[in-house]
């Protein structure tokens, strides 16, 4: 059954004398522990429909279905519970909260957003600096680390609450290619190790190919599905 | 909420100036309204009980109707042996009573053999009335601290103005009840500063002499000046005090006896009551210093970091506690000001006792003023500030709560 099922997604955008589609009748499905791109050009989408998965915006029309949630009826305070529990955000500047350690950003969610035992905290934490490969910079602060580092605390932060998805906007966007491809490899191998799907947006031609199903938008609508082997 | 506490201190000391600057603000802020308290407060005290102490008493008994006349010195006003018994009776077993004196006043011509003027007499016990009114003694700037039969305590007024010194012979004519009038004649004992300037017409006679003075066959009894063992028990004393005399009541059914606590006698509690409006005032200032402080560096921290709201509400913070990290913050710069604005208001407030503030009040010269700090005085200042640290957080930290989260993270 698939994680997500989009049917006929619409998002329009009221600016002061005209409106913008930003999406027109998008449908797709995305099956469990898939690695997914978006790509297309500026202003082609990726980042609205990646808002939308991620229940930080609404859609204008359509249905939207994640891990068994019709998520565009939830309210505010619901939609921020149904990420808490199933999402995790991986973004282009990394946002790390600055006033904490690199073991503290990859913690906050379990203690501010789950909830959970010390214990186990002390497990997962412990397992995932050392999956991104940053348990001697857990004591960190972000400033004090590099944007490939960085970046590998944000993936092992999404990581840690066991989401069922991690979404990354333009996650390399803000890397140089070598560490691009790093990152891009490390999600790779947590969907390998964890089972989350991921999906992720790029313009970035060479990171696509890391894609294993590659969904490309332009102007607003979906005009093609990859998948390594196949093409629609 | 620890994890809420560690956040909000990190964010507060991550701005170090800005934070530094606002709990200043509020430091100085509440250093000044406990140093303006303990000042005025202490120097509200010291004239209280200059006035309570020397003069008034902690609280009166009269006859009905007497202080509505007491400019008059009303003679058919006064209490009859038969009632002051009574009083001297309830007075002698209220167990919050340390001392009574019951004084019989009028008014009368004082005479050097010269000249003549009119004065106020107190004829009193006078053990009783140094024990009752223990700093009068501490008024009398020439002459013995002990008063005999035969002898007048005059103020300085009348001796500077009459030209009368100590050992003197004067005579005192005084109207009796009946209208007959009589004279007796007195040698001059000591000479009395007047507690509230330099226009006191007071003076000290033995009661004996008084009811002599005023042919009166036993002594009468104008008003019970009463001390209390504890001055902050003034209005549970007046109001017991008021019950136990109220069962008195005369042929048409209504009481015999009026208590009145010096607040009730003394135009002085008005300038007390300035005093604790001024010091609300102040503590108005110190809620709009705090409000102000708090609230502009509250603004601050949630615009610049509209786009960590962002991100904390999009991993899925509920908005209460993004709400609860930001009233933390404005409730930690509270407590951090209070704290530190207690400590150096005690601080100063011990070098103002340590230098020694000495000022004048009415013919009272050099009074030592002894700064007081009560520990409610901390503790009301102390919640104030918290309060409105916390209450000023509210609008940003509500802000913070409500933001979009991806208009947020679009934020630049």
């Amino acid at each position: 059954m698939a994680l997500i099922k989009a049917q006929k997604i619409t998002k329009d955008y009221q600016t002061e004398d005209f409106i913008v589609h930003a999406l027109q009748d998008v449908d797709f499905e995305i099956e469990p522990a898939s690695f997914v791109s978006f790509v297309g050009p500026s202003g082609s989408g990726k980042t609205t429909i990646l808002n939308l998965i991620g229940c930080l915006d609404k859609p204008s029309a359509g249905n939207l279905r994640i891990a068994d949630t019709e998520v565009i009826g939830l309210a505010r305070k619901e939609s921020a519970a149904f990420r808490g529990k199933h999402l995790g955000f991986i973004f282009q500047d990394f946002n790390l909260i600055p006033v904490l350690t690199v073991y503290e950003n990859i913690e906050y969610p379990l203690i501010m957003v789950q909830n959970v035992a010390p214990q186990e905290r002390k497990e997962r934490i412990s397992r995932l600096l050392a999956a991104v490969d940053m348990t001697d910079q857990a004591h960190k602060y972000p400033q004090q680390i590099s944007g490939g580092q960085k970046q590998r605390v944000a993936i092992a932060r999404a990581l840690v609450t066991n989401p069922a998805l991690v979404l990354a906007d333009e996650p390399t966007a803000n890397l140089d290619s070598q560490t691009a491809y790093s990152v891009i490899g490390l999600m790779k191998k947590m969907r390998d190790d964890f089972g989350t799907t991921f999906i992720f947006s790029t313009h970035d031609t060479k990171i696509v190919g890391e894609a294993e199903v590659i969904f490309r938008l332009e102007d607003g609508r979906l005009t093609g599905k990859e998948t390594k082997g196949e093409t629609k | 909420m620890i994890n809420l506490f560690k956040i909000a201190i990190r964010n507060l000391i991550r701005y170090k100036r800005r934070t530094l600057l606002t709990a200043s603000l509020i430091t100085i802020g509440v250093v000044f309204v406990l140093v303006f308290v303990s000042i005025t407060g202490s120097f509200k005290a010291m004239m209280i009980g200059q006035i309570t102490d020397s003069m008034l008493g902690h609280l009166q008994i009269h006859h009905k109707g007497y202080v509505a006349s007491i400019d008059n010195l009303p003679l058919n006003l006064n209490m009859k042996p038969q009632a002051y018994s009574k009083i001297a009776m309830v007075l002698t077993t209220f167990p919050q009573v340390e001392a009574f004196s019951p004084r019989l006043k009028f008014g009368g011509m004082f005479s050097n053999f010269a000249e003549t003027t009119n004065i106020r007499l107190n004829g009193i016990i006078p053990d009783r009335e140094f024990q009752t009114v223990p700093l009068l003694t501490s008024r009398i700037s020439e002459g013995k601290k002990t008063l005999s039969r035969g002898e007048i305590m005059i103020p300085t007024l009348l001796a500077k103005g009459l030209k009368v010194k100590i050992g003197d012979a004067v005579v005192v004519v005084a109207t009796n009840a009946d209208g007959s009038v009589n004279g007796k004649q007195f040698i001059v004992s000591g000479i009395l500063e007047s507690a509230t300037g330099p226009g006191g017409r007071d003076g000290y006679i033995h009661i004996d002499d008084a009811t002599e003075v005023l042919r009166m066959p036993e002594a009468e009894v104008s008003e019970v000046a009463i001390r209390l063992k504890d001055f902050s028990r003034l209005p549970a004393a007046v109001r017991q005090l008021e019950n136990k005399v109220s069962g008195e009541i005369n042929k048409e059914g209504r009481p015999i006896f009026e208590v009145h606590s010096w607040e009730q006698l003394s135009p002085f509690f008005n300038i007390a009551r300035m005093i604790d409006v001024m010091t609300f005032f102040i503590k108005i200032m110190l809620i709009a210093i705090v409000l102000i402080s708090i609230m502009n560096v509250m603004i601050m921290a949630v615009y610049e970091r509209i786009r960590e709201i962002g991100t904390i509400a999009a991993i899925g913070t509920l908005p209460g506690k993004i709400r609860s990290m930001f009233i933390i913050e404005g409730f930690c710069l509270g407590v951090v000001g209070a704290i530190i604005g207690d400590l150096i208001g005690i601080a100063v407030v011990l070098i103002i006792n340590l230098v020694g503030i000495r000022f004048d009040f009415g013919q009272q010269q050099g009074l030592l003023l002894k700064a007081t700090l009560q520990p409610s005085d901390l503790l009301t200042v102390s919640i104030i500030v918290i309060v409105v640290a916390v209450a000023a957080s509210l609008q940003p930290a509500i802000k913070a709560s409500k933001m979009e989260p991806i208009e947020a993270l679009r934020h630049v």
